[in-house]
């Protein structure tokens, strides 16, 4: 059966499962996973949106992809999306995981797995470099934006503070500066 | 009764934790002590599992912490307690988003928090560069050959990303980092 031809929300499900599988090495590993499939191969989402929904997943509560699988659900077919997209982020993880625990103790002792993760753990760093440059039209579209960028850049590799505070007062800045453009008009 | 509490464990978890998986381990390590439902060296071993096996860590965490405490219905109660606040937070923001599009304010929100977002991953990136290149101090050649040779592709073609995982697997083990 052709995936396209099933009902919507078990698409949303079926795409987020297959999404949730292949993340290796947490939520920001999955940003080039869910660009694909999100945004280039569905069009879901157009790039700025994508970029919204990153951004907003990264200061507000709860884990990072759940609230990405929620955004782009919601977007797609309301609640009962956000809601099918989170179960399919969600399942491969809950299956593994139960199994593992159940089945295989000591599956971390293995060698070869430790091997394995210390070569996942060196292509992720190119894989966040690729979500960077292919994210950067729509996040640097101005010379406020690019000083915005350097500034949390800064911030957060030098100071000692919670990337979701250093992005709120990034958000706080933004807000007055809309507020200024309003009164300038 | 131990499930209604893990669920509502790990709802405050996923309701205060703001930011990436290892977020929630401050709080699992509070929930250890609380608790007693799990040790610290448990925890510690759950951490590499969530981290070396497929999905978001929060997830895997939350799935792991449910089986040890009660098994396949600990499971799904953590997983949900967990993904609850999530969703419910989401949902609003969406709404609300869609309501206010075009707003002064929420555009000037929006256009800060792109940028923001994207430095906050070029960070994490940085810091898993330098813990991945430089593990105990000293450069590891074998990561910095992997991340050189695997950038070129992924830039100039479309080859799936978890093709990069599973080659970059076979080279850890092949080179015994």
């Amino acid at each position: 059966m052709r995936l396209h031809t099933l009902p919507e929300l078990l698409l949303l499900t079926l795409t987020f499962a297959k999404i949730g599988a292949l993340t290796f090495g947490g939520g920001y590993a999955m940003l080039p996973l869910l660009t694909r499939e999100v945004v280039e191969k569905r069009a879901w989402l157009t790039a700025d949106e994508f970029a919204d929904c990153v951004g907003i997943a990264q200061v507000t509560p709860g884990i990072i992809a759940v609230n990405m699988a929620t955004f782009v659900g919601y977007k797609r077919r309301g609640t009962p999306g956000g809601i099918a997209a989170t179960l399919g982020v969600m399942l491969p993880s809950v299956i593994i995981i139960t199994v593992l625990a159940s089945l295989l103790r000591g599956y971390s002792d293995v060698p070869a797995v430790g091997h394995a993760f210390a070569g996942i753990r060196a292509v992720v760093v190119a894989l966040i470099a690729k979500t960077v440059f292919s994210m950067r039209k729509s996040a640097l579209s101005d010379v406020a934006a690019f000083i915005i960028f350097a500034a949390v850049l800064a911030a957060s590799l030098l100071l000692d503070l919670p990337p979701a505070v250093i992005a709120l007062a990034a958000v706080a800045f933004g807000i007055l500066r809309g507020a200024l453009r309003k009164r300038a008009k | 009764m131990i499930l209604l509490r893990l669920a509502l464990e790990f709802f405050a978890i996923g309701l205060l934790s703001i930011g990436g998986g290892l977020a929630t381990v401050p709080f699992l390590e509070d929930l250890s002590a609380r608790t007693g439902w799990f040790t610290a060296a448990e925890l510690s071993d759950m951490i590499a599992v969530s981290e070396s096996t497929p999905g978001p860590i929060g997830v895997n965490m939350a799935a792991f912490v449910g089986f040890k405490t009660a098994g396949i219905p600990g499971v799904v109660c953590a997983a949900i307690g967990l993904a609850v606040p999530s969703v419910a937070v989401i949902l609003i923001v969406a709404k609300a988003l869609e309501k206010f599009r075009g707003n002064r304010y929420i555009s000037g929100a929006l256009g800060a928090l792109r940028p923001a977002s994207l430095a906050l991953i070029a960070s994490v990136g940085v810091s898993l560069f330098i813990s991945a290149a430089f593990p105990a101090r000293s450069f590891d050649w074998r990561s910095g050959l992997i991340i050189v040779l695997a950038l070129p592709p992924m830039l100039k073609t479309k080859l799936h990303p978890f093709i990069y995982i599973a080659l970059a697997a076979a080279a850890g083990i092949a080179l015994k980092m």
